[in-house]
């Protein structure tokens, strides 16, 4: 791997009610790439990406492009998406964009084009507390598009999205990815690591690998991430 | 400092837009208040007297309560919602959405007041001495009051149903003891001295004045200066217990 690195963490730990919900966490994330975040439910992914953000109070090192993760600096720089579509369901679409595109400072001319990015053109009149749970999660992600971020953090993004939506959606990834953009994008289902640059594999907290996809493959002697997984958490340790 | 007026002036958009998508709720925030004035003229039926003592204080309750419940229920649906969360990751300053809140429901609560005012003074026959515009001006504060309230008590609120029952909590005791139903000076030592504590009361006075006195008091300006002092303190608090980062 090369190119150099966007988000950076030394020793990051978080403590809720004296349980360490991330165990000293060292890695780093290139930019430009997409790096999945992959893990169980409850192993500590959201609360990974609350911290990037700057919502989550840590203990240790995060930086993002060297500049402290919550520093005000960071606000205009990374989009997040929320596992729960963080949007206002008495909106309409094109409402919910016009909104956040106030406070990104975003062109009010990047909304429609941003509604068709997500393919939802045909509803962007449409109250959103109408919309399937799927076009919310698009809706979220488009908010999240405004102002054109450095960073995007994206907490499963693609959930019960239909096949060839989700396909299209990684294809979006990858193109943010190729137009110099970092994305983290976190999972708990192992097939979506096959579509990532780079691979934090996160469990109870503690990060089990941190690197491409494939040196793990060969590095545990395995066909599959969840083979992989497995195989990391039943050894303890790489081979 | 463009910024933060920008972002203050959308935030007031997007809340007056939210409502815009509820007339159910908005009909209640401006019918209620006109039928229950009715309801009381009504029950006091012959007694003008009585109804002009007790009609222009119910005239700062109306605004307090419902902005009250409007705000606290709002503010916790953005904090339940993740849409608070995903403000806080954004450039807006704490006191931008607050700002934003008390403009879009302080325009409300004089929507509000104003019809409320005019039922009482045109449709009910209710004579005041003093300008009919402080009537209106008081019933504003009121409702900035409660606005501001609502957003430092959604703070301790987890589910709309607890944010519901601060209502009774935080209100009821002020609507009761506050010289609506006794007058302050033949309530006991004790309980007038709490009155004196809780804003509503304040307000409740101001608009006693107002019916009385042809002119503006100097007490009743003492009772608004009051009434916005609680205001600013509910919503310094409200911006301490709005945090970026949590534990």
């Amino acid at each position: 791997m090369s190119g150099e690195q966007s988000i950076e963490a030394k020793k990051l730990i978080v403590e809720k009610s004296k349980q360490r919900v991330l165990d000293e966490l060292t890695f780093i994330v290139r930019k430009g790439s997409i790096t999945g975040l992959i893990g169980p439910s409850g192993s500590g992914k959201t609360t990974l990406m609350r911290a990037i953000v700057g919502v989550q109070i840590f203990k240790g090192v995060l930086t993002i492009s060297g500049v402290p993760a919550g520093s005000a600096a960071l606000r205009t720089s990374i989009g997040y998406v929320t596992q729960m579509p963080a949007i206002y369901e008495d909106l309409t679409i094109t409402q919910n964009l016009r909104y956040f595109a106030t406070l990104a400072n975003a062109d009010k001319k990047q909304v429609a084009a941003i509604i068709e990015t997500v393919k939802l053109t045909a509803q962007k009149n449409q109250l959103a507390a109408t919309l399937s749970g799927g076009q919310k999660a698009r809706v979220s992600l488009a908010i999240a598009l405004l102002g054109n971020p450095d960073v995007l953090v994206l907490d499963e993004p693609t959930v019960g999205l239909d096949p060839l939506l989700r396909r299209e959606l990684w294809q979006l990834f990858a193109d943010l990815a190729t137009s110099g953009k970092t994305l983290l994008v976190s999972s708990h289902v192992m097939d979506e690591a096959e579509r990532c640059d780079a691979l934090l594999l996160i469990r109870d907290g503690r990060l089990l690998w941190n690197d491409s996809r494939e040196l793990l493959l060969q590095k545990t002697h395995t066909t599959s991430v969840e083979e992989a997984f497995v195989y990391m958490v039943e050894k303890g340790h790489v081979s | 400092m463009m910024y933060h007026i920008r972002a203050t002036a959308a935030t007031f958009q997007r809340i007056l837009r939210q409502l815009s998508h509820d007339p159910r709720t908005l009909a209640l925030i401006f019918i209620v208040p006109c039928v229950l004035l009715g309801l009381l003229r009504w029950l006091f039926d012959g007694n003008t007297a009585e109804f002009n003592k007790i009609a222009p204080a119910l005239l700062g309750v109306f605004p307090f309560i419902v902005m009250f419940i409007v705000t606290s229920i709002t503010t916790l649906r953005e904090r339940v919602g993740g849409t608070m969360e995903r403000l806080m990751t954004l450039r807006i300053a704490k006191f931008d959405l607050l700002f934003g809140y008390m403009l879009a429901f302080g325009l409300l609560a004089i929507v509000q007041a104003s019809l409320a005012s005019a039922v009482l003074v045109y449709g009910l026959g209710l004579t005041i001495q003093g300008p009919d515009w402080f009537l209106i001006f008081t019933a504003l504060a009121d409702a900035l009051l409660g606005t501001a309230l609502g957003l430092l008590v959604s703070a301790f609120a987890k589910t709309e149903f607890q944010a519901v029952q601060f209502m009774p909590a935080f209100v009821l005791p002020q609507v009761l003891i506050g010289g609506l139903i006794v007058p302050l000076a033949q309530m006991p030592d004790v309980l007038e001295k709490v009155a004196y504590c809780m804003p509503l009361t304040y307000a409740i006075d101001a608009l006693n004045d107002i019916v009385t006195h042809a002119t503006i008091s100097n007490d009743a300006w003492r009772d608004i200066v009051v009434v916005a002092a609680f205001t600013v303190a509910a919503l310094v608090l409200g911006a301490v217990t709005l945090r970026r980062r949590t534990k």
